[in-house]
């Protein structure tokens, strides 16, 4: 089965960092509930909504980094993690 | 009061996962592991890194392509939602004709994609079509295998004769819902008919109609089936969509590489707008709410 989904390590690192993510969120949820809050979006948001807008948002900039070849692709996830912070922060 | 709690109810949503996992989640992570690879088939890959993204991100065979799709998916959205609310308010409320209305709205949605395909293939051919003979018999020059602008027309049409009775049928079950007492205030009121539309029956559409927006912005977006029949993405690459041109890459030329990459970009394009759709849509049931 492994086989044919072709594996590298770089992109099984990648998953792994997103399905731990995910527990890590679904852990947090059950332990402290939240209610949802308004943000500058002026959108309801829960943690994992700001996640899925983090991921999302983090797939754009990779892209845009490596589109107008703004310089070397691992600097851009420090774009992301600022990024990230941001939209927890405020969103 | 106690509340139960049975965790047992979680097993029964195992089916779905499971068919979830098999007909996206593998096929997704498989298409990311294929993007960062070359293959010649065989099941051999060597690491490819980013560089089929930058490939893909500098191609202008894809934004070319991107262009062709947004230039398609607006003319659809600018002539099946106004046209689809035009047929909704002119049809009868009540009795007979509106279930036979209904019935005939419903017809063409029936309609499996490739079949539509064959159906404007055939009727749009000049030697042997309905369309396209009468129009060269009247001296109209219409040739949709040599012709772009006859291409494109051929194209939206279809998709138009397909898809507009989905959008009338959203908006007659939206007007439907609005109770009498409405029309009876306006009519007291003497608002005018383009009053009564504007203040009262769009504003209680608008739920149904970011819906219908929703569904035929993605299967625009997404459209393989009828233009692929139609006219194969021609003439040349006229009526090359994204979906047209990806399959071309995919399996035409076995770029299994450049095409995941391609994949990739599409896929986050659809979700970001799919997202936006939903994010606005359950804010607009938010603040109707409380009303």
């Amino acid at each position: 089965m492994l086989d044919w989904m072709a594996w590298t390590w770089p992109t099984a690192a990648f998953f792994a960092v997103i399905a731990g993510l995910l527990v890590t969120m679904t852990v947090l949820a059950i332990k402290y509930p939240e209610t949802p809050r308004v943000g500058i979006l002026r959108i309801e948001t829960t943690r994992g909504d700001r996640l899925f807008i983090t991921l999302l948002g983090s797939a754009f900039i990779n892209l845009i980094w490596l589109g107008l070849e703004i310089g070397p692709q691992p600097y851009a996830l420090i774009a992301c993690l600022a990024y990230a912070v941001a939209v927890f922060r405020y969103v | 009061m106690n509340k139960t709690v049975n965790q047992k109810a979680w097993f029964l949503v195992l089916p779905v996962l499971v068919l979830v996992a098999f007909s996206a989640v593998i096929p997704l992570m498989t298409v990311v592991n294929y993007s960062v690879q070359d293959s010649f088939g065989d099941n051999v890959f060597f690491w490819a890194g980013l560089e089929w993204f930058r490939d893909m991100l500098q191609s202008e065979r894809m934004w070319n392509a991107l262009g062709r799709q947004l230039l398609f998916s607006a003319i659809i959205l600018a002539i099946q939602i106004p046209l689809g609310i035009f047929v909704a308010l002119n049809m009868p409320k009540k009795g007979v004709w509106a279930s036979v209305c209904l019935v005939l709205m419903s017809l063409p949605l029936l309609i499996p994609w490739n079949v539509v395909g064959t159906i404007w293939q055939i009727f749009g051919r000049v030697d042997i079509g309905l369309l396209g003979h009468t129009l060269d018999a009247l001296g109209i020059p219409y040739n949709y295998t040599q012709n772009t602008l006859a291409a494109w027309i051929t194209v939206v049409v279809m998709d138009v004769w397909h898809w507009t009775s989905l959008v009338a049928l959203l908006a007659y079950a939206g007007l439907q819902s609005i109770p009498d007492a409405y029309y009876q205030a306006a009519k007291i009121d003497q608002a005018s008919r383009w009053k009564v539309f504007r203040y009262i029956e769009l504003p209680k559409m608008a739920g149904v109609l970011m819906i219908a927006i929703l569904l035929r912005f993605m299967d625009s977006f997404m459209i393989y089936t009828e233009p692929f029949v139609v006219t194969g993405g021609g003439p040349g690459n006229a009526t090359t969509f994204l979906s047209i041109d990806l399959v071309k890459m995919a399996l035409g030329q076995f770029d299994l590489g450049p095409a995941a990459a391609f994949s990739i970009m599409y896929f986050l394009t659809i979700l970001l707008i799919s997202w936006v759709f939903y994010t606005v849509m359950t804010n607009l049931d938010r603040q109707e709410g409380p009303q």
